[in-house]
């Protein structure tokens, strides 16, 4: 039974997939591609690409997806394929779920024992250090563009008509961040929140890219 | 007597009940997940900054300590990062009930909006116009995960004996794809066993003695 079969399949996904959304997506092609032939590939490149184009963990958005997909090429209902996509994501989160219940609960419990306290002083500046690895790639010819046809002798595969993309691009990043981190002149602090900020670059992103 | 300011500043927080209890702790806790949720962009990391914005400054519902060890903590569980720190963030309010709530809430948007185009937009992707907000997005998102590195960076104390660990670790994942969880468990490991070897020296040397294991690692 085809329901069963995925809310074992992502149970499994969520419960192996480590380290963020992207190594979850190589899971899900593997399993929903060519494990069960739930999709064709050129169905799961519409998935990444509706995933990094919509709000919301593309663990979630990936599963809701494939549940959708996997339903409507076999066949079934528009509304049988509802129950598909919340089996799916119902199944991505409960391994999530019931792994940090328990460790919260620890966590909690625990907190002020000095051998936690000590992992956790350990832990601080890795993160520091995870964060920065985060931003580091996301500095992808994907999220800027690419203007550089070749750089300090490197061939980059850029294309020159991607040179105003790229600096508003910059500008935008520039500009987000001394916007939101805040700063003050005189009496007057400026910071803006995260949320008016997506906002305002999705709508410079309409007028002039 | 706390053998140092950071057991008893935890001790503190333990002691006191989660701040700011509004109307209904529930709807109020959907609601900012389901918020946060919508405008996550990108994937997990780009919650940081709107969690830093709502949760720790408006509500006050983590400290950012505290924040920062679940982030280690979600970075290293399986699943979905998001959906993890939602998760630590509820049970920290209100137990499973909270949970529940705050998983339901940040998990739902995507949903519905994935759904939403299932159903109706399969076109969405050729949208020559949500193409066009999304290439302005891109760019401020990848600010927007900077800005909490620069912010982490300048909170978390670094001295020059632990400066180089996020550079390390930085350039690990990044040029030689090193898996973060394997990174967290160096880290956490070393941590302990620095730990422990201050706890057998005299509490007043201990932070001394930490700082001196710290360079010879």
């Amino acid at each position: 039974m085809i329901f069963l079969k995925l809310f074992y399949t992502f149970f499994q996904i969520g419960l192996f997939g480590f380290g963020g959304g992207y190594g979850m997506l190589s899971l899900i092609q593997r399993e929903v591609v060519y494990n069960h032939h739930w999709m064709t590939a050129a169905d799961f490149t519409d998935i990444v690409a509706i995933s990094q184009m919509t709000p919301g963990p593309i663990g979630i958005n990936s599963a809701t997806y494939a549940g959708y997909t996997a339903l409507q090429n076999s066949g079934a209902d528009q509304w049988v394929c509802v129950l598909g996509s919340c089996v799916a994501t119902f199944s991505v989160v409960l391994p999530s779920l019931i792994l940090m219940l328990l460790i919260s609960r620890f966590f909690i419990k625990h907190m002020d024992h000095p051998a936690v306290q000590s992992v956790f002083k350990g832990l601080r500046p890795t993160v520091v250090g995870l964060l920065l690895a985060a931003t580091l790639m996301l500095m992808t010819a994907e999220n800027f563009g690419n203007p550089f046809t070749e750089l300090f002798g490197k061939p980059m595969g850029g294309d020159p008509n991607d040179t105003f993309h790229f600096a508003v691009s910059i500008s935008l990043f520039v500009l987000t961040f001394i916007l939101t981190k805040g700063f003050t002149v005189g009496p007057f602090k400026i910071k803006i929140s995260p949320i008016k900020m997506i906002v305002v670059a999705a709508a410079i992103g309409c007028v002039l890219l | 007597m706390p053998e140092n300011s950071h057991q008893l500043e935890a001790a503190q927080k333990m002691s006191q009940e989660p701040a700011q209890v509004s109307r209904n702790i529930y709807l109020d806790s959907f609601l900012t997940f389901f918020k946060i949720g919508l405008f996550t962009i990108g994937g997990g990391y780009a919650m940081i900054p709107l969690i830093e914005a709502e949760i720790i400054e408006k509500k006050k519902w983590v400290s950012y300590d505290e924040f920062v060890d679940l982030m280690a903590i979600a970075q290293s569980c399986p699943g979905i990062f998001a959906v993890n720190i939602a998760i630590f963030i509820g049970y920290r309010l209100r137990r499973v009930k909270g949970a529940l709530v705050c998983c339901l809430g940040t998990a739902l948007p995507s949903f519905i909006i994935i759904l939403l185009i299932a159903l109706f937009f399969h076109q969405f992707k050729d949208n020559q116009m949500v193409a066009a907000a999304f290439r302005g997005i891109r760019p401020a998102v990848v600010a927007l995960i900077a800005v909490p590195t620069y912010n982490l960076a300048k909170k978390a104390k670094l001295n020059r004996y632990t400066f180089w660990i996020p550079i390390v670790s930085a350039l690990l994942i990044w040029l030689l794809g090193v898996s973060p969880i394997l990174i967290i468990l160096i880290a956490g490991v070393g941590g302990y066993l620095v730990g422990r070897r201050g706890t057998r020296m005299k509490p007043s040397d201990k932070d001394c003695a930490e700082q001196k294991n710290g360079g010879k690692k």
